[in-house]
C-alpha cells in the first residue's frame, strides 16, 4: 500500500481546524486513507475528524499516511502537502 | 490526560435550559463562573471568543457532539464544562444534526499541547457509541462523574 511520512509543522499541532481540513481533503478522494503516528500502532480513518483528533498530534509528531484505491498516489501527495504547509494555520 | 481531572464537577449541566447555541455557551460559562473555575469578568470575553471560533467552522463534529473551545491567556489550568440537552442544540454541525452533548474547553493559550491532549481524551471517548449514549442518558451529575471515571480507567489500559 502506498504510504508517506509527514511531520506536523504548525505550532498548535493537529487541533480541530487542521483535523477538519485533513478530513475534508481526504474526503475528496475515493481511496481509503489511513493515518498513524509513527510512534504508535493504531491507524485511524483519515476521513474522520474525531479519529484524527484522537491522535493528539503536536508540532513535530511524525505521521504515516497510507492510501488504498484508484487515486491513492494523488491522495497521498495532496494530504502530505496540506500537512507540510502547516494547514495554513493562522492561529 | 484524565477527563475527571479537567471536567469541573460543578459545571456539569445535565439539562440545558436553552436550545440555542449562543445561550447554551452562556449557560456553561455561567456554571464555570459559579464554580470559581473562571473569573466572572472572563465570562463575556470567553463567550465572544468561543463564538468567533464557531464562525470559523463549527465544532459540532457530528454524532450529536460539539466541543466548542476558547484559548485563553494567563489561565492556570485547562478547564472543561459539560452540558447535555434532550431537545438538542443547533450547532450548525458538520452532519447538520442537533447536538446533545457539549464539552466546552477553556485551554491555556501558552500551552497548546495541553489543548491537544485534552482533545485526545475527549474524542477518544466521544468517538465511542456507548460513551455518547450513556452521557446523553445520564440522570444526574453523579452518573456523569462515574462515566468519566470509568472512561479514564479504560483509557489508561489502552
Amino acid at each position: 500500500m502506498p504510504s508517506r511520512k509527514v511531520t506536523i509543522s504548525n505550532r498548535l499541532g493537529l487541533h480541530a481546524r487542521p483535523a477538519m481540513l485533513l478530513a475534508e481533503r481526504a474526503g475528496t478522494f475515493t481511496s481509503t486513507i489511513g493515518v498513524r503516528r509513527t510512534d504508535a500502532k493504531n491507524t485511524v480513518d483519515g476521513k474522520s475528524i474525531m479519529q484524527l483528533l484522537m491522535l493528539a498530534g503536536t508540532a513535530g509528531t511524525v505521521l504515516e499516511i497510507t492510501a488504498e484505491g484508484d487515486d491513492a498516489t494523488d491522495a497521498l501527495a495532496s494530504i502530505a502537502e496540506l500537512i507540510e504547509r502547516g494547514f495554513e494555520d493562522d492561529e | 490526560m484524565k477527563l475527571r481531572e479537567i471536567v469541573v464537577e460543578k459545571a456539569i449541566i445535565t439539562s440545558l435550559q436553552s436550545s440555542k447555541r449562543d445561550e447554551v455557551l452562556g449557560e456553561l460559562l455561567d456554571a464555570l463562573v459559579a464554580a470559581d473555575a473562571i473569573g466572572a469578568d472572563r465570562r463575556d470575553p470567553y463567550l465572544k471568543e468561543a463564538l468567533k471560533r464557531e464562525r470559523k467552522g463549527s465544532t459540532g463534529f457530528g454524532h450529536g457532539v460539539a466541543v466548542p473551545h476558547v484559548k485563553a491567556s494567563g489561565l492556570d489550568r485547562l478547564t472543561v464544562a459539560i452540558g447535555i440537552s434532550d431537545a438538542g442544540v443547533d450547532f450548525n454541525a458538520l452532519d447538520k444534526q442537533p447536538v446533545h452533548s457539549i464539552f466546552l474547553l477553556i485551554s491555556p493559550e501558552e500551552r497548546p499541547e495541553e489543548h491537544i491532549d485534552a482533545m485526545e481524551a475527549i474524542f477518544g471517548n466521544l468517538s465511542k457509541d456507548q460513551f455518547r449514549r450513556f452521557l446523553r442518558q445520564a440522570a444526574d451529575v453523579k452518573e456523569i462523574i462515574t462515566l468519566l471515571e470509568e472512561a479514564d480507567a479504560g483509557q489508561s489500559v489502552g
